[in-house]
């Protein structure tokens, strides 16, 4: 058991000549909720893209749960336990919502059943299906989704859209899971609607959770520790009060 | 036991209507033949509709449920058709059942049309949208050319391949019963976690990878699956005539199955059906009324009426009576929400149908959020 669950070292990425992150050490601990602030374009997403195998970093390496994962793709990053919601969000929207979350619980090895088991229905498909079902709807009902579950994703309200894609990025059974950005286009009280569902995954799942966010309300309200980007660079880490009172942080926020 | 009770527990009829309809209409069919009420040119009518419906439905897989265009069906048909009615005629030598030749020849054309499939799914995996449908285009021309140029020894060249005419009755049974067969398996695979998954990379690729779903694997499956469908629907072409011949194949052709499954909706296994045998009716029709001087207008006809459906399938008149009648309309659902019923595996609802005004748009969904996705890719 290593002693970070995500750990990366010298992480960065250039496209072209343009250094769009440099340096990155990021050290989570298990069951921590940290946070990943920073203006316009410091690179929080190029981060997430780098974890997820969207792009492959052009130096450093990462290592989840001591295992290193570099470079690998985005399904096989995926299988290792790292999950990821996008900032614009990205459902299957011509699907019904528990069908959304069923997608989402298609690699798990309970779950496991041939294609051609399911083109000649043997038994193991309607078994498979039956539970899978059950399972999605017990996920759907932490998130209040659970009324309509039968609805198109593309009909839910934007508030529930997010819930959605965190309830199916979860079904994944991730290790650790990354938010970019889920209070984005909330009102207040679904804000802390959400705060209060991300803290309850955090202790009923034992999950580790990384969070990209605008909403400094909202990440000091809820991170442990949290790193600020400014241009692709580390700013500042430590705890959230910390890091958001640095000099240098507030100069990068307000000017100055 | 669990598996009688969970098959019980998922059936619900309206999911299995397509089965009962063509094992009806295949009952009826015999017995009108058994009494002579069918004619040659009927039987020899049916048999077309039959595989012709195979080609749609199988198209169907691909353009419909995995949303990448492909435009070398008749490629893989062609390749089925030469391969395993050459297979048939060397086995009628070894084997006395002519029935028994004929499965073992729609086996072997299917699996050579895999293999060919499987080819063109490589490139698939990098290619996207109209990229795509140009190399499966030419690849089915390819292959059309290569029968072309064989000798008269082998495949006959542009002379065709003499095959064994089947007798007309057996084989529109033959025919039937494979489309039944090649419906089940295809209903089955989108109606399971597989099909979600198609489904899913169609909607959103991106999405679906980060879902951990192995988009490669799933390309490959879907693109051999329908080219094996589509050697199978071959090898019933070349029994249902004395040669096969090469230019029955060419891009036409392809293009011909991929308006049957435009018109019959995209992702709509029984619209593919139905507008297959319509096409295929259609086309009959004009070909016995049409002689003569007239004959040349036949493709003109064609097209016209192809457009009035096209332009009166999206009428909003018509639309409107079309959610009037439909039951599963979901908007009506909505009205009263204790009606929403508990669907234990409720897989009519797999929500598939693109509406047509999006496809003729020619911007399938999604496809351009993904290609700014890689824009950005290709810029480091």
């Amino acid at each position: 058991m290593a002693e970070y669950l995500l750990e990366t070292k010298n992480l960065g990425i250039s496209f072209g000549g343009l250094k769009a992150l440099d340096d990155i050490n990021l050290k989570i601990k298990k069951n921590q909720l940290y946070g990943l602030v920073g203006p316009n374009g410091a690179g929080k997403t190029t981060v997430f893209n780098l974890l997820t195998g969207v792009y492959k970093p052009t130096t450093g390496t990462f290592y989840l749960d001591g295992k290193e994962l570099t470079g690998k793709t985005q399904e096989k990053i995926n299988h290792e336990g790292i999950a990821r919601t996008f900032q614009n969000i990205r459902l299957f929207n011509n699907m019904s919502v528990i069908r959304n979350v069923m997608v989402g619980l298609h690699n798990q090895p309970e779950f496991k059943c041939t294609p051609f088991a399911s083109m000649l229905r043997l038994p193991k498909h309607f078994d498979t299906e039956i539970r899978c079902r059950e399972k999605a709807k017990e996920i759907l009902r932490i998130f209040d989704l659970y009324e309509e579950r039968n609805n198109l994703a593309c009909n839910l309200p934007y508030g529930k859209q997010r819930k959605l894609e965190i309830a199916r990025a979860l079904a994944t059974n991730p290790k650790l899971l990354l938010l970019d950005e889920p209070a984005a286009g909330m009102n207040p009280n679904e804000t802390e609607d959400l705060m209060r569902i991300v803290r309850r995954i955090r202790d009923e799942f034992d999950m580790t959770i990384l969070l990209i966010e605008h909403d400094l309300k909202f990440v000091s309200g809820l991170c442990d520790e949290l790193t600020v980007l400014n241009f692709g660079t580390t700013l500042a880490e430590g705890t959230a009060e910390e890091a958001l009172n640095d000099p240098e942080v507030i100069k990068a926020y307000i000017g100055g | 036991m669990q598996y009688i009770k969970n098959i019980k527990q998922s059936f619900k009829l309206k999911n299995n209507i397509n089965y009962f309809v063509l094992i009806a209409l295949l009952a009826v069919l015999i017995i009108a033949d058994q009494f002579g009420l069918l004619g040659r040119s009927l039987t020899g009518l049916i048999i077309k509709m039959g595989y012709s419906a195979i080609l749609a439905v199988s198209l169907n897989l691909v353009v419909g449920f995995l949303g990448e265009l492909s435009l070398g069906h008749a490629g893989f048909m062609c390749a089925g058709a030469y391969i395993g009615c050459f297979f048939a005629n060397y086995m009628y030598g070894v084997i006395d059942n002519k029935i028994l030749v004929l499965v073992l020849a729609m086996i072997v054309g299917g699996l050579v049309a895999t293999v060919l499939g499987f080819i063109v799914g490589l490139p698939a995996l990098r290619l996207k949208g109209d990229y795509l449908a140009i190399v499966t285009l030419a690849f089915g021309e390819i292959i059309r050319n290569i029968f072309n140029n064989t000798s008269s020894e082998t495949f006959g060249g542009a002379m065709g391949m003499s095959t064994k005419k089947f007798e007309g009755t057996t084989l529109f049974i033959i025919t039937l019963i494979t489309l039944t067969i090649v419906l089940f398996l295809c209903q089955s695979l989108i109606r399971s976690k597989h099909g979600r998954a198609i489904t899913a990379i169609r909607d959103n690729e991106i999405a679906a990878k980060s879902m951990g779903i192995n988009v490669t694997y799933y390309k490959l499956f879907v693109f051999a699956l329908a080219a094996c469908f589509a050697g199978v629907a071959g090898v019933l072409y070349g029994h249902s005539l004395s040669t096969v011949r090469q230019d029955a194949f060419t891009y036409n052709y392809s293009i011909e199955i991929l308006v049957m499954v435009v018109l019959g909706g995209i992702g709509s296994m029984r619209g593919s059906i139905i507008s297959a045998s319509l096409i295929v009716y259609i086309n009959a029709l004009l070909q016995n009324n049409l002689s003569g001087d007239m004959a040349e207008i036949k493709q003109a006809v064609y097209a016209i009426i192809l457009i009035i459906v096209v332009i009166f399938n999206n009428a909003p008149a018509l639309k409107k009576v079309k959610d009037k009648l439909s039951v599963s309309n979901p908007a009506k659902k909505n009205k009263n929400p204790e009606t929403i019923h508990d669907d234990e595996v409720d897989w009519r609802r797999v929500p598939t149908k693109i509406p047509m005004d999006e496809v003729l748009t020619a911007n399938l969904p999604n496809n351009d959020e993904a290609e700014s996705d890689t824009a950005e890719k290709g810029d480091k």
